[in-house]
């Protein structure tokens, strides 16, 4: 199948006796080079998105890069607000919400329809979510639809479709969608912008099937629609003529480029290649303090917390003071000023300052955390130290000794932040055994196998961080519940799990955030099954002169229609 | 009747080679849809594993992938399972959900291949003069200087070479775009960066070559027969001298047309190179076998062309 040209194997070096060879070799020569060379004219406004897209089908697409190409493809009944990343009115205009705020009544804009023409009606979005949510789909993120009437329970059946209950979903006429909830959900509105919630194109899937994105043209509802894809190189999207607020789709046409490399990205961003470096990731750690003294490089806050996991179900550390003596003499601080450098706030709890006004759990370490002078820092700092040195005695290890000799691990390699857990590993392992006396092993893993070995408990004490997905604490808090299949630090606990699904319960902002608080404090204070580290702050860099409509915001969501150029592209920066 | 007999060697080596790439990359751990976060259900887990048929038994992958697999439909009949090596399908990539590996290989193989050839053009180009040049003048301080130079070449490494020249070249004076692909331009530093390597490998067998052919009966004869210098080494030494580097071409050829993940990584161009790497980074099964295949029929193909080559440069070769 994959022939190569008649030509190789004619080395040029035999060109004395090969010379009739020669311009065979040109021609072949000059004709793939034309392949490779073709190029399309240059978009409105080139976008760096790090790594390719796994999938661009807006139920299946995990990945923050993949989310953003299927953010401007599709869309749900509500969107992200380019200012603030909270949904808004999408597809549908308005909507009611019954008295118990468990009935969502969704009002639909008149017209609507996909970029292909076809009608869209309230019936796709009824379709759309039966899709997303049957088990066949294999949607990672169904848990989305878990806050909907019956969607735990489809999405855990291994029944055939016909006996599985029905979604609370339908449609009451083609403008009108309701929508049945297990509880009262605050964010409900924000979880409606999310891409498994987007609005699909029925007749595509069901003729096609699961590579209905690759058939061209693809029926889009949201503000953009594909022109091409070419993997790792990258996405031209242009705007959806059929799209309800086309009006508002400031760049016409938009090229999405994927890469890993930080540097290559940095490069073409300095050489004015690229508008636009929209992914966190992208830019190269080592640089963080001279880049962010640049009025491109733009810094933020976002839903994303770093912290270590604890395997409770190995000893030493299924004893609760081990735990929270190793998490006491953490110097957090430390961690951030010298490795992290990009600004990262040091982190007692989970749930990252700033979620929706949610006021977190104060954990261990926390008055060092408050310490306003040096002084005061040292001091706190000092409590902690003795109070640890007490529990890691009180647990039968005095000074660390017969403390056995644990490992810590994390993924190496593949660039990026991965040189810095291991400087974080080594700075704990220094903290740990001049405060408690014991000795840490630092254990490199390869990304897949460090998954494995977390899924598994395979492992003592191990790096983990979580995004979270819309502004609300319990995108944190889950992660923790008794059956949290992300928990993966084998901590159940009962009161945990109760205080979560009470909140979930409760319809009152200050009760429900009073008792997700409670929660938190069992998990980062008194049980400490993970040691939290630091909050993320992400980077994105854009000239502000030359782009505009590109905001901060902590669910990092920066819808590509809001982006346009300011000024015509004009050599380097 | 010996080149036929070299050809239908190839079958069965590759397919040895396929078929332990196969396995291989299904011994390590973890697999293709272990994430940072785990779908949140088990239904969606083992639906997604039904979907790629990563709930079969080894054998049953293994006769799937080979096209061999036997199954009953929903009528009961049984039907062969669709696709398969025999069918000239790898399948679908396991990472990049909706692209066949077929269609990543065509993609990003005449990138690479482009970039391959250049690197190879610039290798040979740049290493034969030098090597050639640093044989003749052997004992002058101008021949000790090339083979520094040679091996400096071969010393320092793409990703060193790589980000000085888009410092230097690039961004300080900007003469060349520092990454992508769609123009000449744009192939220039990557081309530098990979072939650098390769020319410094070239130089060194040159001239070795070329200082031994220079000593051999027949120059001596030429020489005596009052041969001018130019043609003792152009049109006498030079056949033999390149001898190394042609059977080094092989190897080396199917080492650039593959693609570089470094070099592709640094100017972030789009070929296959990156693939190679991270296919096996993420468990991509299918996609990992696909690139091992091509690379090895890559480099079996080319090793056979190489042999071909000696018996048209060295009429001794042809003889026996």
């Amino acid at each position: 199948m994959l022939v190569s040209p008649n030509a190789p194997g004619i080395p040029p070096g035999a060109f004395c006796v090969l010379g009739r060879h020669w311009r065979r070799i040109l021609g072949v020569l000059l004709t793939m080079g034309w392949i490779g060379c073709t190029r399309a004219p240059e978009a409105d406004v080139v976008i760096h998105n790090t790594s390719e897209p796994e999938t661009i089908d807006p139920h299946i697409l995990t990945g923050q890069p993949d989310g953003r190409i299927g953010a401007a493809l599709f869309e749900g009944l509500t969107r992200f607000d380019p200012q603030t990343g909270r949904g808004i009115p999408g597809l549908a205009e308005r909507w009611d919400i019954s008295a118990d705020a468990k009935t969502y009544t969704f009002h639909l804009r008149p017209g609507l329809t996909f970029s292909t023409g076809e009608p869209l009606t309230a019936e796709d979005v009824v379709w759309s979510w039966n899709r997303a949510v049957a088990p066949e789909t294999a949607a990672d993120y169904v848990n989305f639809y878990f806050y909907v009437v019956n969607g735990k329970a489809i999405a855990n059946s291994t029944n055939p479709p016909s006996l599985r209950p029905p979604l609370g979903i339908r449609a009451l006429n083609s403008l009108t969608v309701e929508v049945q909830l297990v509880n009262p959900t605050p964010f409900f509105l924000d979880l409606c912008a999310m891409r498994i919630m987007a609005v699909v194109p029925r007749h595509a899937i069901e003729r096609f099937g699961d590579q209905w994105v690759r058939h061209d043209p693809m029926p889009c509802s949201g503000p953009y629609q594909l022109v091409s894809w070419r993997p790792n190189a990258g996405i031209r999207l242009k705007r959806n003529p059929r799209y309800w607020d086309v009006a508002n789709v400031r760049s016409e046409t938009i090229d999405v480029l994927s890469g890993d490399s930080p540097s290559a990205a940095l490069n073409l961003f300095l050489t004015g290649r690229i508008d636009f470096l929209v992914d966190k990731t992208v830019l190269p750690t080592e640089l963080a303090d001279t880049l962010k003294q640049r009025p491109e490089f733009h810094p933020f806050n976002y839903l994303g917390s770093y912290f270590v996991r604890f395997n409770c179900t190995r000893k030493p550390l299924d004893d609760s003071r081990v735990r929270r003596a190793m998490a006491l003499v953490i110097d957090k601080r430390r961690l951030v000023e010298r490795i992290t450098r990009m600004g990262e706030r040091p982190a007692d709890a989970l749930v990252p300052p700033g979620t929706d006004g949610y006021d977190g759990a104060h954990g261990l370490g926390r008055s060092a955390l408050d310490a306003r002078t040096p002084k005061e820092f040292d001091a706190a700092m000092a409590a902690d130290i003795a109070e640890a040195q007490r529990l890691l005695a009180e647990a039968g290890f005095p000074g660390g000794r017969g403390f056995p000799r644990l490992a810590y691990m994390f993924n190496a390699g593949g660039g990026g932040g991965a040189r810095m857990h291991e400087q974080m590993g080594v700075e704990m392992q220094a903290m740990f055994r001049r405060h408690l006396g014991i000795d840490i092993d630092m254990r490199p893993l390869e990304y897949k196998t460090y998954l494995t070995d977390m899924s598994h408990l395979n492992y003592d004490l191990i790096r983990g961080s979580w995004i979270g997905d819309y502004n609300d604490p319990t995108t944190f808090l889950d992660l923790f519940l008794s059956d949290s299949g992300n928990n993966r630090t084998g901590w159940k606990n009962a009161r945990y799990d109760s205080l979560i699904e009470r909140a979930a319960g409760t319809r009152d902002t200050a009760a429900r955030f009073q008792l997700l608080r409670e929660a938190e404090t069992l998990l980062v204070r008194d049980e400490a099954p993970i040691l939290p580290l630091h909050y993320y702050v992400g980077m994105f860099a854009y000239d502000p002169e030359v782009l505009g409509g590109v905001y901060p915001n902590m669910t990092d969501e920066h819808p590509f229609s809001a982006v346009y150029r300011k000024k015509l592209r004009g050599g380097g920066k | 009747m010996r080149l036929i007999r070299r050809l239908l060697t190839l079958i069965p080596l590759t397919w040895v080679i396929v078929t332990l790439s196969f396995f291989l990359v299904r011994v390590a751990p973890g697999g293709p849809f272990d994430k940072e976060r785990r779908p949140a259900s088990p239904q969606v887990e083992a639906a997604l594993k039904h979907k790629y048929h990563l709930d079969e038994s080894l054998g049953a992958q293994y006769l799937r992938f080979l096209g061999l697999k036997w199954e009953r439909d929903d009528t009961g009949a049984w039907h062969r399972a669709e696709g398969g090596l025999i069918a000239g399908d790898f399948g679908l990539s396991l990472k990049y959900r909706n692209h066949s590996v077929a269609d990543i290989i065509l993609q990003g193989l005449p990138v690479s291949l482009v970039l391959g050839w250049l690197a190879f053009g610039f290798a040979i180009g740049t290493g034969i003069p030098l090597g050639v040049f640093g044989a003749v003048r052997a004992r002058g301080w101008a021949g000790g200087l090339s083979a520094l130079a040679a091996i400096s070449m071969v010393c320092v490494p793409g990703f060193v070479v790589g980000p000085v020249l888009v410092l230097i070249v690039g961004l300080k004076l900007g003469w060349f775009p520092v990454g992508l692909w769609g123009s000449p331009a744009h192939a220039v530093l990557p081309m530098v960066t990979l072939g650098l390597y390769f020319s410094g490998r070239v130089a060194r067998l040159a001239r070795e070559g070329m200082v031994q052919a220079l000593q051999s009966d027949f120059i001596r004869t030429a020489r005596a027969k009052g041969v001018d210098e130019f043609g003792v080494v152009f049109r006498h030494a030079f056949r033999l001298a390149i001898m190394p580097v042609v059977s080094y071409s092989g190897p080396m050829l199917a080492d650039l047309l593959t693609g570089s993940f470094v070099v592709e990584n640094i100017f972030q161009i789009p070929g296959i190179g990156v693939f190679l790497v991270n296919a096996s980074l993420s468990r991509d099964y299918p996609m990992v076998v696909g690139l091992v295949m091509l690379y090895a029929v890559l480099l079996l193909g080319l090793n056979l062309v190489v042999d071909l080559t000696y018996g048209l440069l060295d009429p001794r070769v042809r003889h026996e």
